[in-house]
């Protein structure tokens, strides 16, 4: 009875690690497969022979063939986070090399979120400007580096807006819309101040560190991989993006000129 | 500006803006400059196969190729998955900034003008999908020979 209770215990605490390893990589973008492939292998290496794996993103269930047991975790909200992915991704090879073992990935994936470093906001708002500036230059396809100054601060501006707004609201929509509305006031006040000439292209570089193309691409490659429903739901989420975007533009657009 | 100018201009350009987009999506700082040289290497060749002509979708189908690739050889190379240099590398190709356009079109009432720019986003998205997959299944039917070769001078 004893031993059975504590296998049990252990198929619950390995379960429970594989939705917490899944949670993290989908809460911070990666593709579906990958996510499958790593929650299997973690289940698998711990022992567990036949785990039964479905994902989407915005909820995972593992559960095993052979017994009535099921775990399901949720994902509220998903960003691009590259290095928390890298590092899930890192843990489960150690453990599969034998490294480390369960106990120290189940710490461990419980650790990712307090112990993974991100950049000073200082420096990824220097990301956002120049990355704005020069996709201004290449979008645009006119070689007008005057307008690179203005464009990096609207870019920082829509970027800075964005970042603050995310931590009251969790509603996607309002976040892009208004920092998208922070962008064009800038581009529009630059523009009107004699800092730059095209305003068009001004805001194109300067929400360019807000548009959804990577998701709109991952979601595609989910559908061609057979994850239809992620990549639906992903999909979804990469066009209500760029809906919320071009309203917040489209309402300069439409109200100051 | 002279064409040899301006590949060098788009060089620069795409590398730097990876490696600052690289640093808005937290990519492990060991992994910046390569992120650089992958989004360098996708977006040159998208630019050179536009440039000759060959038109949008073989185009960026075959920059995703050559990114998934570099991709791979930098995992392999820095012992790093390669999703992290796949997603920034990405950032130049991506038609994110056309579907924000195609939006703009359409709420300010240009329907014509948006739907192109929404067929564009969906054709531009689906090549880079199609080239990503082109990728992964060359890479796998490669592994695939390097490891029955291997198995046969085991045997022999």
């Amino acid at each position: 009875m004893e031993i059975q209770r504590q296998v049990a215990n252990y198929m619950e605490q390995v379960m429970d690690a594989c939705i917490l390893a899944g949670r993290l990589m989908i809460a911070n973008g990666s593709e579906m497969y990958r996510v499958e492939d790593t929650m299997r292998r973690i289940a698998q290496n711990a022992g567990l022979k036949e785990p039964v794996i479905f994902t989407t993103p915005t909820g995972i269930f593992v559960g095993l063939q052979d017994r009535p047991l099921t775990s399901l975790g949720t994902v509220t909200q998903r960003v691009l986070n590259i290095e928390k992915i890298s590092r899930v991704n890192n843990l489960s090879r150690e453990f599969a090399a034998g490294q480390i073992d369960f106990y120290q990935l189940y710490a461990a994936l419980r650790d990712v979120d307090r112990a993974t470093p991100t950049f000073p906001l200082w420096l990824q708002c220097i990301g956002a400007a120049v990355a704005s500036a020069l996709l201004m230059i290449i979008f645009a396809g006119q070689y007008d580096w005057l307008d690179m100054p203005l464009a990096a601060v609207s870019g920082t501006a829509g970027y800075l807006v964005a970042y603050y707004l995310g931590r009251f609201t969790k509603v996607y929509f309002i976040t892009q819309t208004v920092a998208a509305l922070a962008c064009g006031i800038v581009a529009y006040l630059g523009v009107r101040l004699g800092l730059g000439h095209s305003i068009d292209n001004i805001i194109l570089g300067g929400v360019m560190p807000l548009v959804p193309g990577v998701v709109l691409t991952t979601s595609i490659r989910d559908l061609l991989a057979g994850d239809l429903l992620s990549g639906i739901a992903r999909g979804v989420e990469a066009i209500l993006s760029a809906i919320a975007i071009g309203v917040g533009i489209a309402l300069i657009f439409r109200f100051l000129m | 500006m002279p064409l040899w100018l301006q590949f060098f201009a788009q060089a620069a350009l795409s590398f730097f803006a990876t490696m600052a987009f690289a640093l808005c999506i937290n990519v492990p700082r060991r992994a910046l400059i390569p992120c650089g040289w992958s989004g360098l290497l996708g977006w040159m060749v998208y630019w050179v196969l536009w440039q000759l002509g060959t038109g949008r979708m073989l185009a960026n189908a075959a920059g995703a190729v050559v990114l998934a690739f570099s991709g791979v050889l930098f995992a392999r190379h820095y012992k790093m998955p390669a999703i992290i240099f796949n997603i920034p590398g990405l950032f130049p190709l991506v038609p994110g900034a056309t579907a924000y356009q195609a939006v703009r079109e359409l709420v300010l009432g240009h329907i014509d003008e948006s739907m192109r720019l929404v067929v564009r986003v969906l054709l531009v998205a689906g090549s880079i999908a199609v080239g990503f997959m082109l990728a992964q299944l060359l890479g796998e039917f490669y592994s695939r020979y390097l490891r029955a070769r291997w198995r046969r001078r085991r045997r022999t």
